[in-house]
């Protein structure tokens, strides 16, 4: 198996998504609040993945667009829940030595004296390993 | 009436308001809550992936103390009842997951989704009843227009969280009654602040909040009401509309007239 195959799998396995579920009516990219943010549109996440293209998606600036707000996925006509498609892309790139999309001292600069500890935890669980 | 309570980290530092009212208002409405011994942080986001045990046994370790005193759970902060409720569902439905988690926590009973998880909001619908907070309410919000904001957190997935109607959610505006203020339906009520985008990209979480702001402001909101820190947090930033955002907890110890005994 290729190393874009076997990436595409490990996608498929760690967000329990069936991208062929998918009948592309891209009601996922008009309800997410990120969309303007995003090159590679929520509804093409799924396109990427069934075709093996995991290089383009781990570069992708979308990966660190999504709010995990679940928009997507309670709207999802099939179910495909691309919201979780979009965390596993984001999983193999912070699973990846040396990979981060918050380096720790970016950090100090980030904070203001209000910032919630809601907020910390959070970001480190979605930008850090 | 006992539940076993989880506070969460914020609630103990940037949030303790949130707490503190909320815990006058239990002891004024004749419940208690009992908070979980030595809990750990939830992590703020649910571990989606589902290879993510670790992660998710902060959750586990509180929903098997309430089941082992026989007690429902209750949250208040948006996140931790997010996490913890996701990932009960996970142990009552997902045999890969409750088969891992459970190899790691040794109990001397595996935890299968026993535990009942209530947010604060639903133990007020459901346990309370919301008539009963009616007859009970000494300081009626008369007069007072206020915007419910959900946010994403209390309400997504619906199949999952079942807290109410994702898509038109009526407990915070039968909360708002209850307390006798009056509800202001306004679409923007069910969006996403930003969440955590608003550690880095701080324009985009505020455009976010200037547009559920300037929504509920547009249909007459006086203020907006959330359960969530983060929410509050990021909806403080914006200054789109002079619209202030207060806990739900914070109104509600007001109505019961034990605010003033919150310090």
């Amino acid at each position: 198996m290729s190393h874009a195959n076997n990436q595409a799998e490990k996608i498929k396995a760690i967000s329990g998504v069936n991208p062929l579920k998918c009948m592309k009516c891209g009601k996922c990219s008009a309800t997410c609040p990120a969309f303007n943010e995003m090159d590679i549109k929520p509804h093409q996440f799924v396109s990427y993945v069934q075709n093996g293209d995991i290089e383009a998606l781990a570069n992708s600036k979308s990966l660190w667009k999504c709010l995990s707000c679940f928009a997507c996925v309670e709207r999802c006509p099939r179910d495909v829940q691309p919201g979780r498609l979009i965390d596993a892309a984001r999983q193999i790139v912070v699973r990846t030595k040396g990979q981060t999309g918050l380096a720790p001292e970016e950090i100090p600069e980030l904070l203001d004296s209000e910032v919630p500890q809601q907020l910390l935890v959070s970001a480190f669980r979605r930008y850090r390993r | 009436m006992k539940y076993t309570y989880y506070p969460g980290c914020t609630l103990k530092t940037k949030a303790t308001d949130l707490d503190a009212y909320a815990r006058a208002s239990a002891k004024a409405l004749g419940f208690e809550l009992e908070e979980v011994e030595n809990w750990q942080c939830c992590g703020g986001v649910y571990p989606l992936g589902t290879d993510e045990i670790a992660s998710k046994l902060s959750s586990v370790r509180a929903l098997n103390e309430a089941k082992e005193k026989g007690q429902d759970l209750v949250t208040l902060c948006s996140a931790c009842h997010h996490v913890i409720k996701r990932v009960n569902n996970d142990m009552k439905n997902n045999a890969d997951i409750r088969t891992r988690a459970n190899n790691y926590m040794q109990l001397e009973e595996a935890y299968a989704g026993e535990t009942n998880v209530l947010h604060f909001l639903e133990v007020l619908r459901d346990k309370v009843g919301f008539d009963t907070l009616k007859e009970k309410v000494v300081n009626p919000l008369t007069g007072k227009k206020i915007g419910a904001y959900y946010g994403c957190l209390l309400l997504r997935p619906g199949k999952v969280l079942g807290f109410d109607n994702p898509e038109n959610p009526t407990i915070i505006e039968d909360f708002i009654r209850a307390i006798g203020a009056e509800p202001v339906i306004y679409p923007y009520r069910n969006e996403c602040c930003g969440g955590y985008i608003s550690l880095r990209e701080k324009e985009m979480a505020k455009n976010m909040c200037d547009k559920i702001k300037e929504s509920a402001a547009g249909f007459g909101a006086e203020m907006l009401i959330t359960a969530c820190p983060l929410c509050m947090y990021n909806l403080n930033k914006s200054d789109e509309a002079a619209l202030p955002v207060y806990y739900f907890t914070e109104l509600l110890a007001e109505a019961l007239g034990v605010k003033e005994e919150v310090v």
